[in-house]
């Protein structure tokens, strides 16, 4: 639960977000997040919140590190953490 | 180290590193616990195996980082009692099967109560908006997940919908555990995502009061490492401050907006952590100006009706408690692996992905190496 998943901001409606999440598509609330957030930026998404944006010069060591959590099998706790967070933010 | 950036998944710099904390903790020349408080670095921590890099006498201890492994009895209590009055409970999959004094929600769920499974605190609200019944989003979590909870209350939710807050401010519990008679705990390692939202300075006063390190840490294996290494720096030149090795992502103000909202919705009080102790300040509860989205205050809950129940015998034996204080590992625990196991809990540790029973369990039950050759 205290591990937020990083996804590509898409679209942004007033306080929602649409983030893409290795090609789930879903919304995100802006409420929290730290700096404004334009599409092509990406954001750290915690229980379908934006609690912060990636700097521009993070971003690919950070995809890296969820590339690496995300090669897990089901049985994998970050595995299924880290999709957990990625299928079920609505 | 501080500042300097990381290179991940290098075998090289991973073992420079690990060799680099050998080094410091031989110069050290004793024991050394240390903690730190987040289901994902332990989960990152038997991943990957890094125990058996660690020197002999440096203990890596998972303390009370599990938002749902304490939630305390009577908080489960509340949101099973709630769900048989026939309130609709939101909450996340992990709590469903977190023991109360008679029955879990999952129990509840089997005798017919509605509970729902939510991902996002958001999700709750659009279940309220979507039903004429009332819908209690049970909310558990640390600071991180509060601050989730906050928005929703504070985004008009409608007339339906409220919260029982189980939330808990990591802070506060480790002051306890750094006092805790036998405790050997010399430093805190931090956990990163967090502190994205509290900001490193939020510990600087922990430290003035304990004399205590605290390193805010990734959950990349090198972060870790890396995180370590500063910690036992810090430990040997006795000089005990915050330190902030995940500068790509934490700042020492943190998430200011988010701050506002959180401390605007909830304010802490003192509480009972499971096994644990009362920790002052540990709980988020709303604050008055909430008290219509509070559900603790918009229904009766009757707790003293289940006080007629003793609590099941193997209850009696769980170490979770101790386990979560560093005292004790789960392999000191007599139902680990045996009548305690992830499909049939008895301790609020194996329930949770972030539960350090639960985590022993996957790695094997030891995942430290060392130790089990």
């Amino acid at each position: 639960m205290c591990l937020g998943v990083p996804g590509r901001v898409i679209e942004v409606r007033e306080f929602t977000a649409t983030v893409d999440f290795w090609g789930v598509r879903k919304d995100v609330r802006l409420d929290i997040v730290d700096e404004p957030v334009a599409p092509g930026d990406y954001i750290l998404n915690h229980v379908g919140f934006a609690i912060r944006r990636i700097p521009p010069e993070s971003v690919d060591e950070t995809l890296a590190l969820y590339e690496m959590l995300l090669g897990g099998d089901d049985t994998d706790l970050m595995t299924s953490d880290v999709r957990g967070e990625i299928e079920g933010t609505s | 180290m501080t500042g300097t950036p990381l290179q991940f998944r290098d075998p090289e710099l991973a073992r420079a590193m690990a060799a680099t904390l050998q080094r410091l903790v031989a110069r050290l020349d004793r024991p050394v616990a240390v903690m730190h408080v987040c289901g994902s670095h332990e989960q990152a921590i038997a991943k990957f195996g890094l125990r058996s890099t660690f020197p002999k006498a440096l203990d890596v201890i998972m303390g009370p980082g599990c938002p749902v492994c304490v939630t305390d009895v009577p908080e489960v209590d509340e949101g099973v009692l709630l769900a048989r009055q026939g309130v609709r409970i939101a909450t996340y999959g992990d709590m469903l099967r977190v023991p109360g004094t008679v029955q879990s929600l999952a129990d509840a769920q089997a005798d017919g109560a509605k509970i729902d499974i939510i991902y996002s605190p958001k999700q709750a609200v659009d279940l309220a908006r979507n039903t004429t019944d009332e819908v209690v989003l049970f909310a558990s979590g640390f600071e991180t997940t509060a601050v989730a909870t906050a928005a929703v209350i504070l985004d008009d939710p409608p007339p339906n919908f409220s919260v029982l807050s189980a939330h808990k401010y990591i802070p506060p519990v480790m002051e306890i555990v750094a006092e805790m008679p036998g405790s050997r705990i010399e430093g805190f390692l931090a956990a990163g995502h967090a502190a994205v939202i509290t900001g490193s300075a939020v510990f600087e006063p922990f430290v003035e009061r304990n004399r205590v390190p605290v390193v805010i840490a990734g959950f990349e294996p090198m972060d870790i490492l890396a995180g370590l290494v500063e910690l036992v720096e810090l430990i040997l030149a006795k000089t005990p401050k915050v330190v902030n090795a995940f500068p790509r992502c934490v700042t020492r103000e943190g998430n200011l907006a988010a701050q506002e909202q959180l401390w605007r919705v909830f304010r802490p009080i003192g509480g009972r952590w499971r096994g644990i102790a009362h920790v002052p300040n540990g709980n988020l509860r709303l604050r008055d100006e909430f008290a219509h989205v509070d559900a603790r205050r918009r229904f009766t809950i009757d707790l003293p009706s289940l006080w007629d129940f003793a609590p099941p015998a193997l209850a009696g034996q769980c170490l979770c408690g101790d386990i979560m204080a560093g005292i004790r590992n789960p392999r000191d625990c007599r139902l680990f692996n045996r009548e305690c196991v992830p499909e049939n809990p008895v301790g609020a540790c194996m329930v949770s992905n972030e539960g350090t029973c639960r985590i022993w369990h996957l790695y094997g039950g030891v995942p430290d190496l060392e130790a089990s050759a």
